[in-house]
């Protein structure tokens, strides 16, 4: 009985004084009936009270039923409910069930039903839960009776009847069983059926409305539910997450991609709900896609939403996005973003329109410009649904069309209007048109307005006129047209009309209003006619405003007005006050007394506001004794410019609510309506959402970077930063592809801190594009400084550092004093800025510079080179993806720098190369070299190139490009690739400079041709057994003490050759994996190490030659 | 989410009510009916209400109102596509979604209601696990019931729920294996009145009833599948193979049940079947107008035009009509001014045409507005989009 604890507590107070308190006999029962079943100890004192708290509770209901028996007409429903038969039972509740349903209390009957909550017959039992879920709240003592049953339930092998106890159990409203609840429902989060943890889901919100203490228990219920894989309980959990704890957006992150990815298996009612949240929750970990797209050029991969600026960009997005221009970075779509968009896409053909619309309201609000468009077809359909769909599709239509109009205008003629639409959706088809309207399109609507304006639907046709009026404020080309065609409303024969056309056409006329006195004057004979408040009070404005185009009517119509003053309604009383002023103003002679006439009337008027503003206007006008001071500006009060009205949609602005939502529809903020947030500045930690992967991966990942880092000469800009996880896209592998100078980093195994540095890195990735510049002459510097400790780099090479790691770390730090502020201080404390470093002579000689700033000496290449060699990076980045535990990392590149010529044979030019290990640009076969070439003679050095190569058969060389210069001093690099044909044979070509030629030759050590090979350990096992007899070359060997530690061996392994490391089951095994970059053939490398010292080498390859020569190798450096 | 849902009819009675949260009085309501009077028709009653404590969400179908009440923030079109559901859930059930079934059948629309929403959260929504849950009154059930005992409620437990097609209930035996499909083609046209075409769309859809053993999983390929511009599906159709393939794949439900809507895109002008000649003439001097149309066909393919009906609603100013149909039946009601024409097939040879004098209201100015004509007709096997019947093909059906 797992609930133990918790009914204790309550069970052990009542127990106290069952009887004597007697407040709720009933719960006391419930806590003893519980005891009685646990079976304790209690159990035989229980029992004794038991007995007479039964009795004393079946007497007190007989006697209240024997009180009201006669007044009540449910009598024969009792007695039909405690007959044993059946039919009987089920034709009461049928009853009881109807008159439920007519809205009729059935509470009396409770205690009869109740009784039956544990009936044979399911259809009986099923209208005692509904009856008992609709008054257990009333009645909650009596209600506890059934909880036993429910309880029952729970246990029941059968997942359908587990769920369906758990339904009911959660529907009781009575607080008392909150424990008992919040037990269930942790229970059924992990119970084995996917159905019993949906109805859990469920529960959640029940409970909670309950009693809201329970949140953050249930929160971890939530959280528990929301790492669940299967589609029937995404729907659910989310919605519980949304009434409980949408805030917690936290808890999405592990979740997010997951969601997304069953999103389409989801059941239609739980799309909805997540696709909602989901955009709330990109909203918060997202850039916006549309901050700057000025930027994108630099991105020709994202030039699919880089189309043509939007001329209804928000103001308020125009304003940030400017403000952050010059800081930001070139806006990259986080892969997860584009996930989210890729996998809501096809909803759009959803059948369900909450599903369409949800899917379009997410589009709107993350897409990137260019891409909403999608989502028009899909609403344009849904028009065709009912007619309360439409009402709310032409809300959200009306709202998006204001801000991205393009995307409707194709489907103009989908909103033209029906004779059969509803009067609502009428008007809001009109909205939707007068937003679409545009230069091109405006003929065509008006004359569809045309049509509007002889409609017998007399709201609709004002609501017409209405659209007529914006589309001329909107449209300057048309307003004259529209104009005249309102003026010939005005003699239309219906009220409505005319009155409604006066009040657009006052609205136009304060827009020019010097060129219309002739329409004026014919507002002006109106006055006779027109009886529309709103209508008359508009003329008299005009005329007033207007008074010095129709001098000699504007007398007349207050002369009239005046007479008529006392029947007029307040509105136009108002105004006829403010034209009575106005004349008084510019024409007192004629309206003096016309206008005392009706300021007295106005005196006495009844309504208040009249009074005053007659007052107000007497001061004013009529100079008085001691006043003045305002008259002498009453002028420029009354007849001063006013700014001619805009007349814009009542939708605009709206989107600032979620489209879709409730609140938008209303235009209020609804009860519990989630604001849409603003996108973030800078974008969240991405990592965040990294789930799947398993650990070692993203480490390897990492640092299998920084070994890509590590060849400080290296071509940087090829260098790429594989920031992303295993799931993500291949697209954002480009995206993020980051500068290895600006990398910082830390050899850190610890996944955690792994994380963070890993998008710091993505971050510095982008942003590293607009610095390159910098960093380049900076680099040039570093170069300088580098040949000073050049006599260092060669003593230090032999100090093997067994933490190879920190030290390529440190090199990357290297590169940027600002980022090395930033990085965590624990970091720093496990990679001591000692001289401990790889073998590799370049690294040593990075230590000793490691104060300087400037990161790496910036190759020569061009940068046609620099965008293939990114590719080829990429590539090799997947294929070295091996998984090794980040202590036993290599260093990168195996041999150190390697002499090509002597600078005294080079008459001042030293050349050394070095073998990057990193995949060549142009040909995947090919070795990329790294030739760094300085210049320590006095005259500049010109021309450097490679000569006609004299190569054995196979080798190919791709060259380096030409280096036009070299000064004094200066060291520069360039990378070459050579094809050795998987052959040690040497590379012989010429180094020329202007002047001179020099015969140079490479030979690669075996272990540079090949590269790194990821794989499983069953994959090796089964490549081992393909590869065996004259393939295996088997060598024993001792291991000296000082290489007998794990990460020794592996980094004097991968020093001499470039293999990746292959993850193994036993301690004491080490495995390899690599291909011959010419034939790719597998080479394959397992060390089994005794801890006596004892070690067995076994090297296979169907390349016998280089098996052989790397087994050689290998036992060299890992015997020295 | 849903809170409660009341069922109004067009006097303004709640004859149904069911709650899945707390009570709500049902005095919610009286802003509904506020809002009902304020709005003429039915059709313009908000389907959105906002009251000081709750929102109001209501669909309007068969006469009667179906308003849910909710308390916090919900899309509306989720209530508004699960009322619209829980109305086609009714219709399946009892064929027929009126006010007096729904009363005949309160138990079983209680037991409906309840198994859809679970604490206002829509939990079994297809009609295939309802009926394993529920069974469907059938007159012969009823007879069956009322002498074994029995009852509608499925005693077997609805394992479809639990399954990865929740769409399709499992166990499904036939004999005669049999599939139809349905395909209906609506044009919607705005025509003006000198007889050319405003706008015009094809909308269609494709019902089917499949009655098939097992787990059967069907294709379906279209011989012009781009014609359709516009789909959407059943959940149970696979999107990526029809995206991919322009195949649709899908495992059906078991029954009917709307596969496909489509929309043929209106740039190619669609061809209407039909024209109608009008004259209406209104006299300012005599209180008498004349009135006269006929109904002809037009590039029907050589199919016949049948069950055409014309309805027109006629200016306020209009007292009384006298006409004369050359075939079918028309009325006039005085009250609305509804004109309605049921006409029947249209026979080329001799078409139908309604003659006659409209009697305006004495005095009142001729009314200035034109009637619109509304027109409605049926072509059988004739698609008028040119979509090719679909090839039907089965896959993995034992």
């Amino acid at each position: 009985m797992p609930g133990a604890g918790e009914l204790l507590l309550p069970s052990s107070d009542s127990l106290a004084s069952p009887l004597c308190s007697g407040r709720r006999p009933l719960s006391t029962l419930l806590s003893i009936k519980n005891l009685l079943r646990k079976d304790t100890a209690y159990n035989p004192w229980s029992v004794s009270f038991l007995a007479p708290l039964l009795s004393f509770l079946s007497a007190k209901h007989s006697h209240i039923s024997a009180k009201c028996g006669p007044m009540t007409r449910h009598d024969d429903l009792k007695e039909m409910l405690d007959t044993n038969k059946d039919s009987l039972k089920l034709e009461a509740m049928k009853r009881i069930v109807a008159m439920i349903a007519r809205g009729k209390n059935a509470s009396d009957l409770f205690p009869a039903v109740v009784k039956n909550v544990a009936c044979k017959n399911i259809e009986v039992k099923k209208l005692v839960y509904v009856y008992l879920v609709r008054y257990a709240e009333e009645q909650q003592d009596l209600a506890l009776l059934s909880i036993s049953t429910f309880q029952r339930g729970l246990k029941d092998p059968n997942q359908l009847i587990r769920a369906s106890a758990l339904r009911v159990l959660s529907s009781i409203r009575v607080p008392i069983i909150v424990p008992i609840m919040m037990l269930a429902i942790k229970e059924a989060a992990s119970d084995m059926s996917p159905y019993v943890r949906k109805t859990a889901a469920h529960a959640i919100p029940k409970l909670y409305s309950l009693d809201s203490d329970q949140k953050d228990q249930l929160i971890e219920v939530i959280e528990k539910l929301l790492a669940d894989k299967t589609t029937l309980v995404a729907g659910s959990v989310v919605m519980a997450f949304e009434e409980v704890c949408p805030e917690r957006i936290d808890l999405i992150h592990k979740n997010y991609r997951k969601l997304c990815n069953l999103l389409i298996d989801v059941e239609e009612w739980g799309q909805v709900v997540i696709i909602s949240m989901l955009t709330r929750y990109a909203r918060t970990q997202f850039l916006s896609p549309t901050q700057n797209e000025s930027l994108l050029e630099e991105n020709p991969e994202k030039a699919f939403y880089g189309s043509e600026e939007d001329e209804a960009k928000g103001p308020g997005s125009e304003e940030a996005a400017a403000a952050a221009l010059p800081t930001r970075k070139p806006y990259v779509m986080d892969p997860d973003h584009r996930l989210l968009l890729r996998n809501t896409k096809p909803l759009l053909q959803s059948r369900s329109a909450a599903v369409v619309m949800a899917v379009a309201q997410l589009y709107f609000h993350l897409a990137p410009k260019a891409e909403v468009g999608v989502i028009a077809k899909a609403l344009v359909r849904l028009l065709r649904s009912h007619s309360e769909v439409q009402y709310v599709v032409l809300q959200n239509v009306a709202t998006m069309s204001i801000k991205r109009r393009g995307m409707f205008e194709p489907y103009l003629k989908s909103f033209y209007i029906r004779s059969t639409d509803p009067t609502q959706i009428k008007i809001l088809k009109l909205e939707v048109l007068t937003n679409l309207a545009n230069e091109t399109n405006i003929p065509t609507v008006l004359r569809e307005f045309q049509t509007y304006i002889r409609s017998m639907d007399k709201d609709f046709v004002a609501a017409t006129i209405q659209a007529i009026g914006r589309c001329a404020t909107n449209i300057g080309r048309v307003r004259d047209t529209c104009l005249n065609g309102l003026v010939q409303l005005l003699s239309n024969r219906d009220e409505l009309v005319v009155a409604e056309s006066v009040v657009v056409i006052k609205k136009l006329l304060q827009m020019q209003p010097a060129q219309h006195g002739e329409i004026i004057k014919h507002l002006a004979k109106l006055t006779d006619n027109i009886q529309v408040p709103m209508a008359r009070a508009s003329i008299l404005w005009l005329i007033g405003e207007y008074c010095e185009h129709v001098p000699r009517i504007a007398p007349d119509v207050l002369r009239k007005m005046a007479k008529s003053f006392t029947a007029e309604e307040d509105i136009v009383k108002l105004q006829v006050i403010n034209l009575a002023a106005k004349l008084y103003l510019t024409n007192s002679k004629q309206t003096k007394l016309l206008t005392q006439y009706v300021l007295s009337l106005a005196k006495y008027d009844q309504n208040y506001d009249i009074r005053d503003r007659a007052r107000f206007t007497r001061q004013l006008i009529v100079p008085s004794e001691q006043g003045g001071a305002l008259s002498r500006h009453a002028k420029k009060l009354f007849l001063a410019p006013k700014p001619a009205p805009v007349l814009e949609s009542s939708f605009k602005d709206r989107d600032h609510f979620q489209l879709g939502s409730l609140s938008h529809l209303l235009n209020a903020k609804a009860t519990g309506y989630q604001e849409l947030p603003d996108w973030p500045e800078e974008a969240p930690d991405p990592s965040v959402r990294n789930v799947e992967v398993p650990e070692w991966t993203k480490c390897s990942n990492r640092e299998k970077r920084k070994e890509k880092e590590k060849p400080f000469y290296s071509d940087s800009e090829g260098e790429s930063g594989p920031t992303e996880s295993a799931d993500s896209d291949p697209e954002s592998e480009s995206e993020s592809d980051s500068k290895s100078s600006s990398e910082s980093g830390s050899g850190e195994s610890s996944s955690e801190s792994d994380n963070e540095d890993q998008d710091e890195d993505e971050e510095k990735g982008r942003s590293s594009e607009s610095e390159q510049s910098e960093e380049e002459g900076e680099k040039k510097k570093m170069k300088k400084r580098k040949k000073v400790p050049e006599g260092q780099r060669e003593g230090s090479s032999s100090d093997e550092g067994s933490d190879s790691s920190s030290s390529s770390s440190e090199s990357e730090m290297t590169s940027d004093t600002e980022e090395e502020q930033v990085e965590p201080a624990s970091w720093r404390k496990k990679t001591p800025p000692s001289g401990k470093s790889a073998p590799a002579a370049k690294e040593i000689s990075l230590l000793d510079l490691e104060d300087f700033t400037p990161p790496s000496v910036q190759p020569l290449s061009p940068p046609t080179v620099v965008s293939t060699s990114l590719a080829a990076d990429l590539e090799g980045l997947t294929l070295t993806d091996s998984p090794l535990v980040p202590s036993l990392l290599s260093p990168v590149s195996g041999a150190g720098r390697q002499e090509l010529l002597h600078r005294v044979a080079g008459e001042g030019l030293a050349v050394d190369y070095t073998f990057s290990r990193q995949p060549f640009s142009g040909d995947p076969h090919m070795v990329s070299v790294h030739i760094h070439f300085s210049n320590s003679s006095d005259t500049p050095i010109k021309g450097l190139h490679v000569g006609t190569p004299k190569l054995p058969a196979g080798i190919s060389i791709q060259e380096f490009p030409e280096i036009e210069s070299l000064s004094p001093g200066e060291s520069t690099t360039a990378i070459m690739g050579i094809n050795f044909c998987d052959s040690t044979q040497a590379a012989n070509f010429q180094l020329c400079t202007q002047t001179r030629q020099f015969y140079v030759s490479i030979q690669p050590p075996v272990g540079e041709l090949m590269a790194p090979v990821f794989m499983s350990e069953n994959e090796f096992k089964k490549e081992q057994g393909k590869l065996t007899g004259m393939n295996e070359i088997t060598e024993k060997l001792t291991l000296p003490d000082a290489s007998r530690s794990d990460h020794v061996v592996v980094q004097k392994v991968t020093a001499t050759a470039n293999l990746g490391r292959v993850p193994c089951g036993t301690s004491d095994e080490y495995r390899f994996a690599g291909r011959t970059l010419t034939s790719g053939s597998l080479v394959l490398l397992t060390l089994d190490a005794r801890p006596t010292g004892a070690a067995q080498l076994t090297v296979n390859s169907e390349k016998m030659v280089i098996g052989t020569m790397l087994v050689k190798d290998v036992v060299q450096a890992l015997t020295q | 989410m849903i809170h409660s849902l009341f069922l109004i009819n067009s006097s303004g009675d709640i004859f149904l009510e069911k709650h899945w949260k707390s009570v709500v009085s049902r005095s919610v309501c009286d802003y509904f009916f506020e809002a009902q009077e304020r709005a003429t028709e039915a059709e313009n009653v908000p389907p959105v209400i906002p009251t000081p404590h709750h929102y109001l969400l209501s669909v309007y179908r068969h006469k009667i109102f179906f308003v849910a009440v909710i308390q916090t923030e919900v899309p509306p079109l989720f209530v508004i596509e699960f009322l619209h559901r829980v109305v086609d859930t009714f219709q399946d059930y009892f064929g027929v979604c009126s006010e007096p079934v729904i009363k005949d059948n309160v138990v079983v629309v209680y037991e409906v209601l309840e198994e859809m929403l679970d604490n206002g959260f829509p939990l079994a929504t297809e009609s295939n696990i309802l009926k394993e849950l529920i069974k469907p009154p059938t007159i012969l059930r009823t007879v069956v019931n009322t002498i074994t005992g029995s009852t509608n409620v499925g005693d077997q437990l609805p394992t479809g729920q639990l399954s990865v097609v929740p769409w399709r209930r499992t166990g499904v035996k036939y004999t005669n294996n049999e599939a139809y499909f349905d395909v209906v083609e609506e044009i919607d046209a705005i025509i003006d009145k000198s007889g050319s075409t405003i706008t015009a769309e094809i909308q269609g859809v494709i019902d089917a009833c499949v009655k098939l053993t097992g787990m059967p999983d069907l294709t379906l390929s279209f011989m012009n599948p781009r014609l359709l511009d516009d789909v959407s599906f059943h959940p149970c159709v696979r999107f990526k193979r029809w995206e991919s393939e322009r195949i649709l794949s899908f495992i059906p439900p078991d029954g009917n049940f709307r596969l496909l809507s489509y929309h043929v895109s209106a740039q190619n002008l669609v061809a209407i079947p039909v024209y109608v000649k009008h004259n209406i003439s209104f006299r300012d001097s005599t209180s008498l107008g004349r009135f006269e149309i006929t109904v002809g066909p037009k590039q029907t393919m050589g199919k016949t035009i049948e069950g055409v009906i014309v309805t027109s609603q006629m200016p306020k100013g209009v007292l009384n009509m006298s006409l004369s149909p050359s075939q079918g039946t028309h009325t006039f009601d005085p009250v609305t001014k509804m004109l309605s024409w049921d006409v029947g097939k249209i026979n080329p040879q001799k078409l139908p045409s309604l003659k006659g004098t409209v009697s305006l209201q004495a005095g009142a100015s001729r009314p200035d507005e034109n009637p619109t004509i509304n027109l409605q007709f049926k072509i059988q096997q004739l698609a008028i989009s040119g979509l090719n019947p679909p090839l039907f093909a089965k896959e993995d059906w034992p």
